[in-house]
């Protein structure tokens, strides 16, 4: 099959994803000239129903933005919504939260892990073809993943959705008494979390760098989850930190017309924002057994700072989270004191209010404007995937343009290609998306049609 | 004779139109039934679990999400002509979902919320159920929906029978589970008697009452209940909203059937 001549092909299905898009490739000469993400996930409007809506409502209705990570967004509208009343949360509450969002990470982290990601370095289809040759490897998957949907399932009532969380905490606190059996269940999840670690550690993974600046909450003294102040670590290595009341003013989304999902830049700069951008930010902080696991995983030491910047070994960044997640949720559960009221109340304030916590894929950003008596006047949701969009593109653009430098490759070639660049970043495309249409239009000589 | 009439091993698909993603998910969430299932089903088209696609005709499509496009008007038309039973998944496959809220609302003045150049999108005025574009063969509740109901309609299609998902009100799941009535002990304004079980009575087991989020029960009557969500204090505006959430234009039809 000839690749020179100006040609359009279309690939179905960008699988092991979550939403709609498309991808194409305008190849000139060999050269890639374009490379347009295209999300075509039908718009839902969540910024524009939600005005008119209580001031208490934010958290249980941009929990359906994401089927994935619910737990992110409740906690972003919370934080949000907290900070325009000037609420503050108590400390057991807090450690709740955290919790939560452990069982969260534990399951999300797993899901991509196992049944998105994974397959990829083993030429599956996907973890049902995975396990038709290594059963006990995606049962493990299984079970852990289970396990942060048990916790998810005591704290917040169900896995998806959860119905315990509302504003100033949580509708009913658990007793000490009912944490005990997850306890048991996640010292087990431990090994389970150490041999994912051992598994993918090693699989193959092409050379690649990311060339973007990394964005992500940071807490010095504990890995920044469900709060923490926006870092910057760009790629000539500085770092600075900037207030979440800032972030509109730092990340600017903008409107392309190839997409639904609006794409941000981060002061006028692609940015990627994810556990790469943790991981790089708050790797010290990790605790001790996650250390040990990132070190076992090949990534170098985490005491020292150490960066990650190649996409296909943000699988090994993944599975040392979800040990750290495991170990977080042991030592919380282990130190819980149940709070002496299950949430405190959250009067309305007629002002704004900001709000970011690191969903699993990164950096979920929400802003608020309240009246009076609460009623919300204006909403924004920033996702983690619309900032990573330009990013994701750009790996694109670079990675297609090496495979075309280094061979003739076929279009299956660059579609797989494409695919596993794509799914290395960020599975949920747009917190929503699901074929990936691939067009390639090929040309020779004279102006770029 | 059909493909499928000669097959042995029945096949899955799952599709996805305006969604979260959660219905599909919660498959991936049956972590102790998923490899049985596999070994019972042959998984012809799920793209959030395997890059593995044939095309159809299938046995069972799940639908998940609800039709805001004319593209996937037209592509709910071409699953339903593909699949011998065609099951709906969710609040949104089933009632149009949250954003269904754009039906009370004008759509224009939606997009200039959100996009900046609202000309570039692609959208229909109205979020709509599958069952407004094709005929469906059973519609499964839930924002999300439960795995042991999913399993249990699974099942059902695979050998040939009827799935056995009960009609009645959350206030069954509420007694059976011992849960203490939010609104007899506490004045605590609760959807549960008007709506569908299925989640287990999660809200009242957890100290809140239910919104509702599984739709309209099959003998519900929302208009009785409004008295007494105003006695425990929501005004007009709140009872609104709360009707107004998940399964908006489903708890409309039934308000308005019940006039």
């Amino acid at each position: 099959m000839t690749h020179r001549g100006s040609r359009v092909l279309h690939v179905g299905s960008l699988s092991r994803v979550e939403g709609e898009g498309a991808l194409r490739l305008r190849v000139h000469d060999g050269e890639v000239t374009e490379a347009h993400l295209n999300i075509y996930e039908p718009p839902r409007f969540f910024e524009a129903l939600l005005r008119g809506r209580a001031h208490t409502e934010p958290p249980d209705i941009t929990a359906r933005v994401c089927g994935i990570c619910p737990v992110a967004y409740q906690m972003s509208a919370c934080a949000a919504v907290e900070d325009a009343c000037g609420i503050d949360i108590p400390p057991e509450i807090r450690a709740l939260r955290r919790l939560l969002y452990c069982g969260e990470w534990i399951e999300s982290q797993t899901l991509h892990v196992y049944l998105l990601h994974a397959p990829d370095f083993l030429g599956c289809d996907g973890a049902i073809d995975l396990a038709r040759t290594r059963r006990r490897d995606v049962e493990r998957g299984l079970r852990l993943k289970q396990t942060g949907n048990a916790l998810l399932e005591l704290l917040g009532g169900r896995a998806i959705h959860p119905v315990n969380v509302r504003l100033g905490g949580f509708h009913r606190t658990p007793a000490p008494r009912e944490l005990r059996p997850l306890a048991e269940q996640l010292r087990r999840a431990l090994d389970d979390a150490w041999d994912t670690v051992r598994w993918v550690a090693g699989f193959d993974f092409p050379d690649a760098t990311v060339d973007a600046d990394f964005l992500a909450l940071a807490a010095p003294g504990t890995y920044a989850i469900e709060s923490g102040t926006p870092t910057v670590l760009r790629t000539d290595g500085t770092l600075t930190a900037f207030p979440v009341h800032d972030f509109p003013l730092r990340v600017r989304e903008e409107q392309v017309r190839h997409s639904t999902a609006l794409h941000s830049r981060l002061d006028g700069r692609r940015h990627l924002t994810g556990c790469l951008a943790r991981f790089a930010i708050s790797g010290r902080w990790l605790s001790r057994t996650a250390v040990e696991a990132a070190r076992e995983a090949g990534l170098g030491d985490p005491y020292d700072g150490v960066v990650c910047s190649n996409p296909y070994r943000s699988l090994l960044v993944r599975a040392v989270e979800v040990v750290y997640a495991v170990d977080e949720a042991l030592r919380i559960i282990e130190t819980y004191e149940p709070p002496s009221r299950p949430y405190v109340e959250v009067p309305p304030v007629a002002r704004t209010g900001h709000g970011a916590t690191e969903a699993p894929r990164g950096l979920l950003y929400h802003r608020y404007a309240l009246d009076a008596d609460g009623t919300v006047t204006d909403a924004l949701l920033v996702p983690p995937t619309a900032q990573n969009q330009g990013a994701i593109e750009d790996d694109l653009r670079r990675t297609a343009s090496r495979a075309l430098a280094a061979g003739d490759p076929t279009d299956a070639e660059l579609t797989d290609l494409c695919e596993r660049t794509i799914r290395n970043h960020d599975p949920c495309i747009s917190c929503a998306t699901h074929f990936l249409d691939l067009t390639v239009i090929r040309t020779t000589g004279g102006p770029d049609a | 004779m059909s493909a499928s009439a000669t097959r042995t091993t029945p096949s899955l698909a799952v599709f996805k139109l305006a969604s979260c993603d959660g219905c599909q998910l919660t498959l991936l969430d049956c972590e102790d039934e998923l490899l049985g299932l596999a070994g019972e089903v042959e998984i012809a088209h799920f793209l959030e679990a395997s890059s593995a696609v044939r095309p159809g005709p299938y046995d069972v499509a799940l639908v998940e999400g609800s039709v805001t496009t004319a593209g996937d008007a037209a592509r709910v038309r071409r699953i339903r002509a593909e699949s011998r039973h065609l099951v709906t998944i969710g609040a949104c496959a089933t009632a149009g979902g949250i954003q269904a809220l754009r039906n009370l609302a004008d759509v224009q003045e939606f997009a200039r919320v959100v996009y900046a150049r609202p000309d570039y999108l692609d959208t229909l005025a109205t979020s709509t159920p599958v069952s407004a574009h094709v005929d469906v063969d059973f519609e499964l509740r839930g924002c999300p929906i439960d795995r042991g109901q999913l399993l249990e309609v699974l099942s059902a299609y695979l050998a040939g029978r009827k799935p056995d998902i009960p009609n009645h009100s959350v206030c069954f799941a509420c007694k059976r589970r011992g849960a203490v009535c939010v609104t007899v002990a506490h004045g605590t304004p609760c959807l549960g008697p008007v709506t569908h079980a299925g989640c287990g009575a999660i809200c009242p087991a957890y100290g809140r009452g239910c919104f509702g989020c599984f739709g309209p029960s099959g003998s519900a009557n929302p208009r009785a209940l409004l008295p007494l969500l105003r006695r425990d204090g929501l005004d007009e505006r709140a009872v609104e909203r709360l009707l107004h959430t998940f399964n908006a234009p489903a708890f409309d039809t039934f308000a308005e059937e019940r006039s």
